[in-house]
């Protein structure tokens, strides 16, 4: 059975076990969901967003889908970023497992619910709903009944980050998940997640995620996105951010290695005053494919947003950049800076990219950029002039260039975890 | 400030200056387009039998291909049977001389400001005037013959010079290459050929005026230039179009061929009628424009200001295949009122140490909607390939918009590729600089416009950069406030 009639299957199955769990919206917006899935199937280089990633090799497998297998400690152990003090949350082939997750902060600073017990208003209002829809937001609002709902309560402010661990247990089969969060941050509220990616064993693992990100009035949030999984392990994930009320939003997605990977990042600027922030990191090599694409969306006036991306390239691997700013007629006073900045190492890497403007306002500073080029000679120089080999001369450029993205992460144990997973992509030993 | 008085004349005094339509007898086929079409105007040109064989091979291809959608403007459906495919002034016999042109005729170009007299051999313009895409007259060429350098209606030199048509025609654009440039393959009536020989340097600068003239009629003209090893020419576009309230399709295209350490500039003023101030009528001005520097050492160089049309569709492109050959772009496009553009370029580097640099400043009034649309490709061989892109916006009103939409594909690491846009409007500090200094508003815009443009403006040659600065004031008149 080919993977998408499995899904068509499954969807049947879901179906019935959420029978009677979900109110009315949710169960129309699924039925919808899944009649264009059906409909529309998964995407192929003619659909103008996916013009340069081919997905339909990494989907043609045998796919298991819901199979929850047990993982002890042990087992994932490895996988955990060291040092990192926080609220762990751990899903086992897109389960939310209770043995292996350890909440510390306490209850009334941070509510953690199935994703059907989700607020009724909030459900109401964003489930299923995205900036950008494609077969993939369909497939997984059709089939989220596994994912998790998280509150910041009004006021709270959480000193210790939520991070969230995805392992796929793909030692015998090849593991289909789709994991469906919502982060609610409530009223002058404030909080710090971290979402990791990882495979176990040599099958493919496929991720399809929906991360949901609600910031009401005065909220503030950090979200990072880490994927360091193995290299049989692909990913399409969107992240869509509705800034509700004046609100700080930041966001920082770090790709060091994995096989397919595409990273959508929606932000809605919708409330005056509000700022938002974006963050990239790809360093890739073999034949590693990353592809980032993002809209920041002015709605409404007096908004900020600021990207920066940047991508180091080796070997054979691909890298894909997509950048929207879109400014609607009422949002004058707009400030949004876009800047997408690549290095090509080999002969065989590829780097596209395409910075877009749509703006459709007139008192706007609106501004990108974009660059590919090779790392520079002169300082190249000055290093193998003072006695450091030529691997290790261009290992340290790297990382300065880098350094720019590392710099603007706040939680110490995981700025440590990712210089040290530079450091290692590049076989560098300091 | 000279300059500017004379702009705000313009201003005062101004809409569409072009607006008037000529009454000349026409010839025209059947409206709607068919097998029988192609053959009527292929018939009515003598053209050999290779040539109306190519026609019909691009009509049966264009019936196999759909309208493409993905652009940024928005039309109402264009009915292709709705449309007068040929249209020509009567001709009586062949011309000998310019006496011998229809009075009336030379009436329009000179309303047009188009020096069909020799006597304005001084200006040192040699013009190819193309009306309702029939070629009308080519002045100078006879002395551009001495220099071997061949400067014709197309249909001359499917006649003259079939063995360079047939060589190099379609070679750029092929007939297949998309629905505009397929549809034009089949119905193009006429438009400029020109050949340089080796080594030759064109003394004079060749121009084609393009005018639309009757109504209902689709203007479908074809340019080929071709510029042999080592050779230079300078060429000049413009077009006008009479103020109809209907809406008439224009789709030509142009292939250019740049030869070793060969040089063509290709200038174009483009100030077809853009429909009055509701968006009623104007020109769809859907072209292919292309350019393959061939040879090592080669340069094409495309200079646009587009103030005309209700919507411009177009990307001159230079696919540069020999090592060391440079492309460029310079592009400036205003639209206002109900004007919809989506320009921009496509640079091809294929060969080693390839150049390329585009410039584009957009200006959106109104309610106009003005798009960058740009690819800039590095190929796999094209070491040390360089690319600067900087496309600026400038918006003038709330309720329009400025887009930008580049790509860039790289596949070679010692490629170097840069792309910066910014978008802002007029700001209140620059204007009240003005106001201080004693300018009123309306100058104030006109001027800082300009130097907005400038680094376009440069490229064109004199005469037309003056044209062009003067039509940026009227284009935008209104628009201020």
């Amino acid at each position: 059975m080919d993977l998408k009639e499995l899904l068509l299957e499954n969807y049947k199955t879901v179906e019935q076990e959420l029978e009677g769990k979900n109110g009315s919206v949710v169960k129309e917006r699924r039925k919808e969901a899944i009649a264009t899935f059906e409909k529309i199937g998964f995407p192929t280089l003619k659909n103008e967003e996916w013009k340069y990633t081919n997905i339909s090799a990494a989907l043609k497998k045998e796919f298991s889908i819901e199979t929850i297998p047990a993982l002890t400690k042990a087992d994932i152990e490895q996988y955990l970023i060291k040092n990192l003090k926080g609220n762990i949350l751990v899903f086992v082939n897109g389960q939310l497992s209770q043995e292996l997750s350890k909440i510390i902060s306490p209850e009334s600073g941070l509510i953690i619910k199935p994703l059907a017990e989700t607020d009724a208003d909030v459900l109401e209002k964003y489930f299923g709903k995205s900036s950008t829809n494609d077969a993939f937001t369909y497939l997984n609002t059709a089939l989220s009944h596994q994912g998790t709902f998280i509150k910041i309560p009004k006021g709270k402010s959480l000193e210790e980050p939520v991070v969230l661990y995805f392992i796929s247990d793909a030692r015998k089969e090849n593991i289909f998940i789709q994991p469906h969060n919502i982060f609610l941050i409530e009223e002058n509220a404030e909080a710090k997640f971290v979402e990791s990616y990882h495979t176990i064993g040599k099958e493919s693992g496929f991720s399809n995620v929906i991360t949901q990100i609600i910031l009401r009035k005065d909220a503030r949030a950090e979200y990072y996105k880490i994927q360091n999984d193995s290299v049989t392990a692909s990913h399409v994930g969107t992240t869509q951010v509705y800034q509700e009320g004046k609100s700080n939003f930041s966001s920082t997605t770090v790709s060091l290695n994995g096989n397919i990977i595409r990273n959508n990042l929606n932000i809605v600027l919708n409330a005056e005053h509000s700022e938002a922030t974006m963050y990239g990191l790809y360093l890739l090599k073999g034949t590693q494919h990353v592809d980032n694409h993002t809209i920041a969306d002015h709605a409404k006036p007096n908004c900020f947003s600021n990207e920066l991306y940047k991508g180091i390239l080796n070997d054979k691997s691909t890298g894909v950049f997509n950048g929207k700013i879109f400014v609607k007629q009422d949002a004058q006073k707009t400030n949004a800076f876009q800047s997408n900045k690549n290095i090509l190492l080999s002969k065989d890497a590829t780097m596209n990219t395409k910075p877009q403007l749509e703006i459709f306002a007139d008192d706007v500073k609106c501004s990108h950029g974009a660059t590919i080029g090779q790392l520079d000679e002169e300082p190249l120089f000055y290093l193998r002039s003072r006695g450091i080999s030529e691997e290790k001369a261009k290992a340290l450029l790297v990382i300065a260039f880098a350094q720019d993205i590392i710099d603007h992460i706040k939680i110490e144990a995981l700025k440590e975890f990712l210089i040290r997973g530079i450091n290692q992509s590049l076989g560098n030993n300091f | 400030m000279s300059d500017s008085t004379k702009i705000l004349e313009e201003i005062t005094g101004s809409d569409y200056k072009y607006g008037f339509e000529t009454k000349i007898e026409n010839e025209s086929a059947p409206k709607g387009l068919s097998e029988e079409i192609v053959r009527f105007i292929s018939a009515k040109k003598n053209e050999p039998e290779w040539m109306l064989e190519w026609r019909l091979k691009a009509y049966k291809h264009w019936l196999t291909l759909t309208e493409p959608k993905w652009q940024n403007v928005s039309y109402p459906a264009i009915n292709y049977q709705d449309i007068i495919y040929y249209s020509a002034p009567k001709q009586k016999a062949k011309l000998n001389s310019l006496d011998e042109v229809d009075p009336e005729l030379r009436d329009t170009f000179k309303k047009l400001g188009i020096s069909l007299d020799e006597q304005k051999r001084l200006t040192g313009v040699a013009v190819d005037a193309v009306i309702d895409s029939v070629s009308v007259t080519t002045t100078y060429k006879e002395k551009l013959g001495e220099l071997g350098i061949i400067f014709c209606s197309m249909s001359e030199a499917i006649k003259d010079h079939p063995e360079l048509v047939k060589k190099y025609l379609g070679t750029v654009v092929p007939v297949t290459d998309n629905y505009f440039a397929a549809l034009n393959s089949a119905v193009f009536s006429d438009g400029s050929f020109c050949y340089i020989p080796e080594g030759v340097r064109c003394p004079m600068e060749l121009s084609t005026y393009f005018r639309i003239n009757a109504a209902n009629t689709g203007q479908f003209e074809r340019t080929l230039i071709v510029a042999e090893k080592g050779s230079y020419v300078s060429y000049l576009e413009g077009c006008t179009a009479p103020m109809r309230d209907e809406n008439q399709l224009h789709a030509a295209v142009v292939e250019l061929i740049s030869m070793e350490k060969a040089e063509i500039k290709y200038s174009t003023v483009q100030n077809w009628y853009p429909g009055d101030k509701n968006g009623k009528g104007g020109i769809y001005n859907f072209v292919t424009k292309r350019g393959i520097c061939m040879g090592d050492y080669s340069k094409i160089s495309w200079t646009q200001v587009e103030t005309g049309s209700a919507i411009t569709w177009k990307y001159p492109s230079v696919i540069l295949k020999g090592d060391n050959s440079t492309g460029e772009f310079y592009s400036v496009a205003v639209t206002n009122n109900y004007q919809q553009a989506d320009t921009g370029t496509k640079m091809i580097h294929i060969g080693k140490n390839t150049k390329s640099r585009i410039v584009s400043k957009g200006i959106s009034a109104g309610k106009s909607q003005n798009s960058y649309r740009g690819l800039v490709e590095v190929m796999k061989r094209a070491d040390n390939a360089r690319n600067f892109s900087q496309c600026d916006s400038l918006l003038m009103g709330d309720q329009c918009g400025a887009h930008t939409f580049p790509y860039i594909e790289v596949k070679n690491n010692s490629a170097t590729v840069e792309h910066e846009a910014t978008t802002s409007k007029i700001g209140e500090d620059q204007i009240f600089y003005c106001n201080q200094r004693g300018l009123d508003t309306e100058q104030a815009v006109a001027m800082i416009v300009n130097g907005y443009c400038k680094e376009v403006l440069n490229q064109l040659p004199m005469e037309f950069a003056v044209e062009a600065q003067k039509l940026l004031a009227i284009s935008l008149e209104g628009s201020v406030g």
